[in-house]
């Protein structure tokens, strides 16, 4: 065993890690949970108004 | 006390931080584009260098770069981190204090380059030119930073951390690594270091530097821009929010080996130039799945392009970055490089990327938020929007096709032989044939330039309060 195996190991541990993260985040049971992640920047209209209310009266 | 409570069951966020940092995004755009305007005549006519050693090309050219990329590409940046992080996570931003000192502490800086450049000071290291004492001072901002943006992340009222605050995140974590370990030096005096790092090493580290600068400062940030403000400008939802992780992986694992394709045929060993080749051109399969992710977010929706001069701006940044990360990875080929490197069509393809994604993507942004930091219905005018974006579009591509061009040619001219061993053409030739090219760069620039002028006086006209916004046009309230 000598240095190239070494580099053999960690090429393969690198394509097992990111064949790994596909399935994990093509996984459906996260469908749910990602849906609900993707729809976070339309989520908070409410505080932007009252942000954008504030700062237009202190001025 | 009454006033605390509410406070406490009615928060609100942080946009004056936001709103500081996005005017000096435009007043910044226009200095640095106004130097490379300068700089390009300067090749063109090469009579424009007065004299005065202050002007010379030699020393404007990283005030140039020093400002599109650190001020007008960072206060983009940080604008659009303390929005989107504030926006994503539903929390004020931790510290009111601490985001006022990066605001000023950033402009220091920005100032110390424009004064310490110009009189020659520097350390010679490509975009990391900045003299030591004001490398202190970028890393004591860089940290506050960090804490705020981080700080903001932890007292999140959401459970999920939106995908564009792993991009920002990983941003700002590489560009302090970057920072701090390219810029290692032994101060000899005031204004005087020495590199840590020589010869070989020091090339590499440099490029190793310099090539992230690229992959985390000028695509990571700006990616995390796209992944808040082409959803919010569409309305609509990313298109594939599986795809938008895969992708964030797969581009901070593989840039980060790209470094040295910029040492191609050097004293670099042989073995790190191929791995340098080979990770760019991996490259190319997180960068396209990120432009895909960003460009089919408005499927279902194309129709908004018509009269949505914002969004067109969003989704032509997205198109010039696909154009650019595709043409990255193909000048990284050894025999490509081998015609391109030393020659105009590196600069062409550093624009393509800079004024087509960085810029245009980021100007996109600031036409969404400006109205909602000035509290308006919309920007004072569409069309003038509309007018900008076309401007920037025409620029770019004079810019990059004349630069094309170029390169091109100079990579020809360099290379060819006579029968019997003798180069065809020396070097002034090459130069004295770019010179039509250069007048061009300089028209496409000017043109680029004075998109920002227009977009200045936009947004005057949306934060004076007594103007109304001009009626918005036909199309767009049909629409």
């Amino acid at each position: 065993m000598d240095i190239n195996d070494l580099r053999g190991i960690s090429t393969l541990f690198l394509l097992v890690t990111f064949i790994g993260m596909c399935f994990w985040a093509y996984n459906s049971k996260r469908k749910k949970s990602f849906d609900e992640a993707a729809n976070l920047p339309f989520a908070d209209e409410e505080l932007n108004r009252r942000t954008m209310q504030e700062e237009d009266r202190n001025e | 006390m009454s006033e605390l409570n509410s406070a406490l069951e009615h928060p609100t966020y942080n946009y004056k931080v936001v709103r500081q940092f996005a005017v000096m995004t435009v007043v910044w755009g226009i200095v640095g584009m106004l130097v490379g305007v300068l700089i390009a005549a300067q090749l063109a006519w090469p009579q424009l260098n007065p004299g005065l050693e202050w002007l010379h090309f030699g020393r404007l050219r990283p005030l140039h770069t020093n400002a599109v990329i650190f001020a007008f590409g960072g206060c983009a940046l940080f604008a659009t981190s303390y929005y989107i992080v504030q926006r994503t996570t539903q929390a004020r931003l931790i510290s009111d204090k601490l985001a006022a000192f990066t605001f000023w502490g950033w402009q220091a800086v920005i100032v110390s380059a424009a004064i310490t450049l110009p009189l020659g000071l520097t350390t010679s290291k490509e975009y990391a030119e900045l003299e030591w004492p004001i490398d202190i001072l970028i890393t004591l901002v860089w940290v506050s930073y960090a804490v705020v943006f981080f700080g903001t992340l932890v007292k999140r009222k959401v459970k999920h951390i939106y995908v564009a605050n792993w991009f920002l995140g990983s941003f700002i974590i590489a560009v302090a690594i970057l920072h701090l370990l390219n810029s290692a030096a032994i101060p000899v005096s005031a204004f005087k270091s020495y590199s840590v790092y020589a010869g070989t090493v020091d090339a590499m580290v440099q490029w190793w530097y310099g090539h992230n600068a690229v992959g985390f400062f000028l695509t990571a940030g700006f990616l995390g821009m796209m992944y808040y403000f082409v959803p919010k400008q569409a309305e609509r939802p990313v298109y594939s929010y599986r795809l938008s992780i895969v992708h964030f992986w797969a581009l901070v694992a593989v840039y980060i080996w790209a470094g040295p394709h910029h040492l191609h045929y050097t004293a670099l060993p042989d073995w790190a130039q191929s791995l340098g080749m080979v990770m760019s051109l991996i490259l190319l399969a997180p960068s396209w799945g990120g432009m895909i992710n960003g460009m089919m977010t408005l499927s279902g929706a194309w129709h908004k392009l018509r009269t949505d001069p914002i969004l067109r701006f969003l989704v032509v940044s997205l198109s010039f970055y696909g154009m650019s990360t595709f043409e990255g990875p193909m000048m990284s080929i050894k025999t490509v490089n081998a015609l391109s490197h030393y020659t105009d069509w590196t600069i062409g393809h550093v624009h393509s990327g800079a004024l087509g994604w960085v810029a245009m993507i980021s100007i996109g942004s600031l036409y969404h938020l400006f109205p909602i930091l000035f509290a308006k219905e919309r920007m004072y005018s569409i069309d003038l929007i509309n007018v900008h974006f076309w401007m920037s579009t025409i620029g770019t591509v004079l810019y990059i096709a004349s630069m094309w061009v170029n390169g091109i040619m100079q990579g020809l001219m360099w290379r060819a032989y006579n029968q019997d061993g003798t180069l065809t053409y020396n070097f002034v030739e090459s130069v004295a044939a770019s010179y039509p090219g250069y007048v061009v760069r300089v028209l496409g620039g000017a043109i680029f330039f004075a998109g920002m002028l227009v977009m200045a006086y936009n947004v005057y006209m949306t934060a004076r309060k007594d103007v109304e916004a001009q009626p918005a046009p036909a199309a767009a309230s049909a629409a």
